[in-house]
């Protein structure tokens, strides 16, 4: 009837060697051979390690699942601001795949998509193919760096990290940070929502505040906001700022980059020139670009609008969007990413079987921030599907922390802790 | 007759495991499971927390469901929690408890 887990784990390892050695896998050819239904994921962060995880478990193994990275390992975002303020590095941050492919029977294809064909329903990579009955993207996101004149891909490789994707640019940032003098500043700017993780770069601020202040206490972090407000935890952050760093810390909204300098280190807003001796340019952000070759970024050519339901593109059939790449009044933060996945995930179980997904989604959300190496604060709120609208609505309820507290720092690690393990293990 | 004693044993066997699919597949209330996930960010995949957080597999239907509405009122004071449960219907709070006491420790 179905295969036992013994056929899947053996079957997972044929596929596995494959995918480790494309050699094997001629020009053209399935990377991994259909057997039954199949779920293909695009994107192994939050979103897709979980919906791969998933759609295993609450399947019973029957449902076959391969999943797409291009890295060779999770590094988590979330916390990665901590790597800047110095109590976390990023290899504490960083885990393997093992356990999905080997406690879940997960085939992990490392590899970059070129193509996707939804009327063949297929995935293509440089080594060959993959075909799926459903597909799901979750891309995270990906830079307009066309947006800010002086700025690409390269520029921000090599000199103006936005480290905004946690991984090398987080170090290299860091570094650039204990290089500063003291009296230098170290400036942020912010692009306008939507964007990921929204109290991110407040959260950054608060960090690179913490190390200048043990360390380089006349210098300045300085934050270029394009938003004409903090656009979350406002009065926390503020409290932070001046409690914690007083002089530190200088916000400046509806100052949005338009231009940068990369050997003057100046940047250019409508209204002023600043210069800085580091900068951190977090670029506006758009879905991953799998999201333009599925077709399903159909949101002025940026977001993906979707099912919340069943996270099934509006506009093409059998492709599913999670994650930071989907068009919705939800912040684009991690845990949702997971609780997206999840829905996303039983509804497809459900649909595979010849039935209707889950008609009422609740999901939640819970966001710390770190405001010294050892205080946090959060935000969480619950969400809800109003039938009516078709959207995702917060519920009653909802809010961020009284004050900041080591114990909620404790909690944030925790957190931590809980979501890579319900994310990977 | 071993052979066939063997035989029989084996389909029996077969039709237990069948029927004990059958009634897994069936006591799982999708719904509530879906709700119970969102949980898993602080609280561990299916209640079972790695650490910093209360377990909740396992707990007890009333006293989840106590804490809840403690929580919601704010009779019980919280760092995080009662952000949530203000969240939730008092329904909600019945099908995440079963979901979690159903969930081996």
């Amino acid at each position: 009837m179905t295969l036992d887990r013994r056929d899947f784990l053996k079957l997972s390892a044929a596929g596995i060697a494959i995918g480790v050695f494309p050699g094997c896998a001629t020009s053209g050819s399935e990377i991994v051979s259909k057997k039954g239904q199949r779920v293909v994921i695009v994107g192994g962060g939050f979103g897709g390690a979980t919906a791969a995880k998933h759609i295993r478990m609450w399947s019973d193994n029957k449902i076959e699942v391969v999943l797409i990275e291009r890295n060779s390992k999770f590094i988590s975002c979330p916390m990665s601001n901590t790597v800047l303020g110095g109590s976390r590095t990023i290899s504490d941050l960083t885990q393997n795949y093992d356990t999905l492919k080997k406690k879940y029977g997960i085939e992990m294809v490392r590899g970059e998509v070129t193509a996707i064909d939804p009327q063949k329903q297929t995935v293509t990579l440089a080594d060959g193919y993959l075909s799926y009955d459903r597909l799901i993207i979750a891309p995270g996101v990906d830079f307009m760096f066309d947006k800010i004149e002086g700025l690409n891909a390269k520029v921000a490789d090599e000199s103006i990290h936005h480290a905004w994707k946690a991984g090398a640019q987080t170090t290299m940032l860091r570094k650039q940070l204990e290089s500063m003098d003291d009296g230098g500043v170290f400036a942020i700017s912010i692009p306008k929502m939507p964007y990921r993780c929204p109290p991110g770069p407040y959260e950054r601020a608060c960090q690179v505040a913490s190390y200048l202040k043990n360390n380089k206490p006349k210098s300045k972090v300085l934050i270029l906001d394009a938003n004409p407000d903090i656009v979350s935890k406002k009065g926390l952050f503020m409290a932070a700022w001046k409690e914690l760093y007083p002089g530190i810390v200088e916000y400046r909204p509806n100052a949005e980059v338009k231009q940068v300098n990369v050997a003057g280190k100046t940047l250019k807003t409508e209204f002023d020139d600043v210069k800085a001796d580091v900068l951190n340019i977090i670029p506006p952000m758009k879905a991953g670009a799998v999201a333009g070759m599925a077709g399903v970024a159909n949101v002025d050519n940026r977001w993906c609008a979707v099912d919340f339901l069943s996270y099934e593109s509006k506009v093409q059939k059998n492709i599913h969007v999670i994650g930071d790449s989907v068009s919705a009044a939800l912040p684009k933060s991690g845990h949702l990413a997971t609780s997206q996945a999840k829905v996303c995930a039983a509804a497809i179980i459900e649909l595979m079987q010849g039935r209707q997904p889950d008609p009422d989604p609740a999901i939640a959300n819970t966001c710390y921030s770190m405001v010294s190496s050892t205080e946090a604060v959060h935000v969480a709120h619950v969400y809800r599907y109003n039938a009516e609208k078709k959207v995702m609505l917060p519920a009653d309820g909802g809010g961020v922390s009284a004050s900041r507290s080591e114990v909620e720092g404790t909690l944030a690690n925790y957190w931590l802790k809980n979501i890579l393990s319900d994310v990977l293990l | 007759m071993k052979m066939i004693q063997h035989q029989t044993l084996t389909i029996a066997g077969a039709i237990v495991l069948l029927l004990f699919t059958a009634t897994s597949y069936a006591e799982v209330d999708a719904h509530a499971r879906n709700l119970a996930a969102s949980c898993a960010a602080c609280h561990g995949t299916n209640g079972h927390s790695v650490g910093g957080t209360p377990v909740l597999a396992g707990l007890d239907k009333a006293l989840f469901v106590n804490q809840m509405k403690d929580f919601k009122s704010g009779a019980r004071p919280a760092t995080v929690m009662h952000n949530h449960a203000k969240g939730y219907t008092d329904e909600e709070f019945g099908k995440l408890a079963d979901f979690f006491a159903a969930q081996k420790r």
